[in-house]
């Protein structure tokens, strides 16, 4: 066991160094990636203005006033930087199509759990250059907020969010493997992420969401990689109903695990070993 | 003791046909053809502990999808086959420990950091001991020549040193069998010699079993002592390299320095002529006929050097190839 978490240990502390190479373009990438929140800021003060006729204070769309939809925003941009796994899904299918999978298939290693912990690795040095303007965001836009809220509805948050990675993760990950058998997943892709785009709640609060559409959201995982963890911070999620979906989300990320893996073994019995 | 075997052992391939145009891709999205492609047809092989195997043949004459096989990487379509016991496509971690594939097309070490890094990954995703390990590295890096370039992005190292590096990275955790596919594929005359004399050195001090593909005759006449030719995915010869001459090559090579202005003009009639560089000519003969026609030139003319040779092997192993060649056409036309 003790070497096995040496072995993880020597993988994570190589992906970030590896990570590290280009740490002037991925600090600029993560950087970049935090104008939108002013430009959507706007866009809902726009549309309150709107629909208030001028009257913001009070006034509430689906039980959302202006400051909960920034504030909305602003959790989902959160748990997005947990969820989201760029490239992953297309790093596999590459690695398939090009052959650089057989390293894997001949070392004594879990390409699932390798390919685990340089997405950990990933996701920890770009919270060490986020976390910075994430403050300052979140310290500029504390108004929006009504306070921390209770230790066991930020408990709740964290497990939502550490789940929602793993969800995200495995999610993605079952779609590269999905490259044993067509090779390219870049289309297979695009349809997923047009989905997650919609029904994850990264635009829009999911309760926003008019009948049949309320309940696919709720048949479908992705609401879980940035809609439910962040109506757990806002509250609007609580009691049984907190760890049902916190129990559910555990349930699709268990079946994502069986979904890779599953693709990984029977992919690899079918691989032709592409790529000389 | 065999530590290698194969019996029947076949891969076929489905390959999608596409046709030229974008009505044939449109065509393609509903109706798709294929052909198969026999990759291995039967392989029947046995390698003894310590031997240095080399797998000659033309490109897609099956020797990487035998590698890849033998490796673990792909499934047979039949056949059989173990390594040291193990089946290789159940890919056991047993198994896996015990064996190393270096590709000279592809690069197994992490692009972007040190070649240090990836043999520090290799210690523990193998689980060597860290004095073992201490001990191998700097034993491979110092007979490769490489410790200087340990801390060297290998984005940066020539393909010479990468080569030696993912050489070093493989033989970490002293692999008992060696699959090497073209490992000095792309290299200069120095660096192929580099890694043959390693290739040699390492092999006879551990013996271990190697199996190695290459198109460069220079490595197989180095390394090794047995030779398998394949082509059309099925086994041509087995033997020594020399064998190969005696068995494919009907001819021999006569060249003839002429003493001073002694040159004849009729020289056809001793064989066919290759090349003539007066008073020097080189003749291609009917191996049977060698002693009658060297008779015949010595009680004709006064020689000042005379030399018989094996055509170059390169040479047998080209009209032999070519030959199969012809064969695969017929083949795929009959299939």
């Amino acid at each position: 066991m003790l070497a096995r978490a040496t072995t993880w240990w020597t993988i994570l502390r190589i992906s970030l160094e590896e990570r590290l190479v280009y740490r002037g373009d991925f600090a600029i990438g993560t950087l970049m990636r935090f104008l939108p929140i002013v430009t959507q800021i706007f866009l809902w003060l726009a549309v309150f203005d709107a629909a208030s006729r001028g009257e913001i204070e009070g006034y509430e769309i689906s039980g959302y006033g202006y400051s909960d939809m920034v504030a909305y925003y602003l959790l989902a941009m959160v748990v997005r930087a947990f969820s989201s796994m760029p490239d992953l899904a297309l790093g596999i299918a590459l690695s398939i199509r090009n052959g650089d999978i057989k390293k894997f298939m001949i070392q004594p290693i879990d390409l699932v759990g390798f390919l685990l912990l340089t997405r950990i690795a990933h996701k920890l040095v770009y919270y060490s250059v986020a976390i910075g303007p994430f403050a300052l965001v979140f310290y500029l836009c504390r108004g929006y907020f009504s306070g921390w809220p209770d230790p066991d509805i930020m408990a709740s948050f964290c497990l939502s969010l550490v789940l929602g990675f793993l969800l995200g993760f495995f999610m993605e990950a079952a779609i590269g493997m999905m490259g044993f058998w067509f090779l390219e997943v870049s289309s297979l892709l695009f349809v997923y992420m047009l989905f997650n785009f919609f029904f994850s709640g990264q635009m829009f609060p999911l309760d926003f969401l008019p009948a049949p559409w309320d309940t696919l959201f709720q048949l479908i995982p992705l609401q879980y990689l940035a809609f439910f963890p962040a109506a757990i911070f806002l509250g609007k999620v609580q009691g049984p109903e907190l760890v049902n979906g916190l129990l559910i989300e555990a349930g699709w990320v268990v079946f994502f695990i069986l979904v890779s893996r599953v693709a990984l073994r029977r992919g690899m019995n079918r691989y032709s070993g592409y790529g000389g | 003791m065999s530590i290698i075997e194969l019996h029947g052992l076949a891969k076929s391939y489905r390959i999608y046909q596409k046709k030229e145009g974008l009505r044939a891709s449109l065509t393609g999205l509903f109706q798709r053809e294929y052909r198969d492609v026999h990759a291995v047809r039967g392989i029947d092989l046995t390698v003894d502990q310590g031997e240095f195997v080399a797998f000659l043949g033309p490109n897609g004459a099956g020797k990487t999808t035998t590698l890849k096989l033998l490796s673990g990487v792909i499934t047979p379509s039949s056949g059989t086959a173990t390594v040291m016991g193990h089946v290789p496509w159940l890919r056991e971690n047993a198994y896996r420990c015990r064996f190393a594939l270096v590709m000279g097309q592809k690069n197994q070490l992490w692009w972007d950091l040190p070649a240090q890094e990836s043999f520090r990954l290799h210690q523990q995703i193998y689980g060597i001991d860290p004095a073992a390990f201490d001990r191998t590295r700097d034993e491979l890096v110092d007979l490769l020549d490489v410790r200087d370039l340990l801390r060297q992005p290998v984005r940066e190292l020539s393909l010479g040193e990468r080569m030696k590096m993912e050489l070093t990275a493989a033989l970490l955790h002293s692999p008992e069998v060696l699959f090497l596919d073209e490992p000095t594929i792309g290299l200069d005359v120095i660096a192929q010699h580099n890694i043959q004399r390693f290739l040699k050195h390492y092999q006879q001090e551990r013996n271990i079993t190697i199996m190695l593909t290459s198109h460069y005759m220079k490595d197989i006449a180095a390394l090794c002592n047995r030779v398998v030719i394949i082509a059309l995915g099925q086994i041509m010869y087995d033997g020594s390299l020399t064998g190969i001459i005696d068995r494919f090559s009907g001819h021999k090579v006569l060249t003839l320095l002429f003493a001073d202005d002694q040159m004849p003009s009729d020289l056809a009639r001793y064989g066919e002529v290759l090349e003539i560089e007066e008073p020097k000519v080189t003749l291609r003969v009917n191996r049977d006929v060698v002693p009658e026609v060297l008779s015949s030139v010595l009680a004709n003319h006064t020689l000042q050097d005379i030399s018989v040779e094996d055509p170059p092997l390169e040479e047998v192993i080209a009209e032999m190839f070519s030959v199969s060649q012809e064969e695969a056409v017929e083949m795929t036309n009959t299939e």
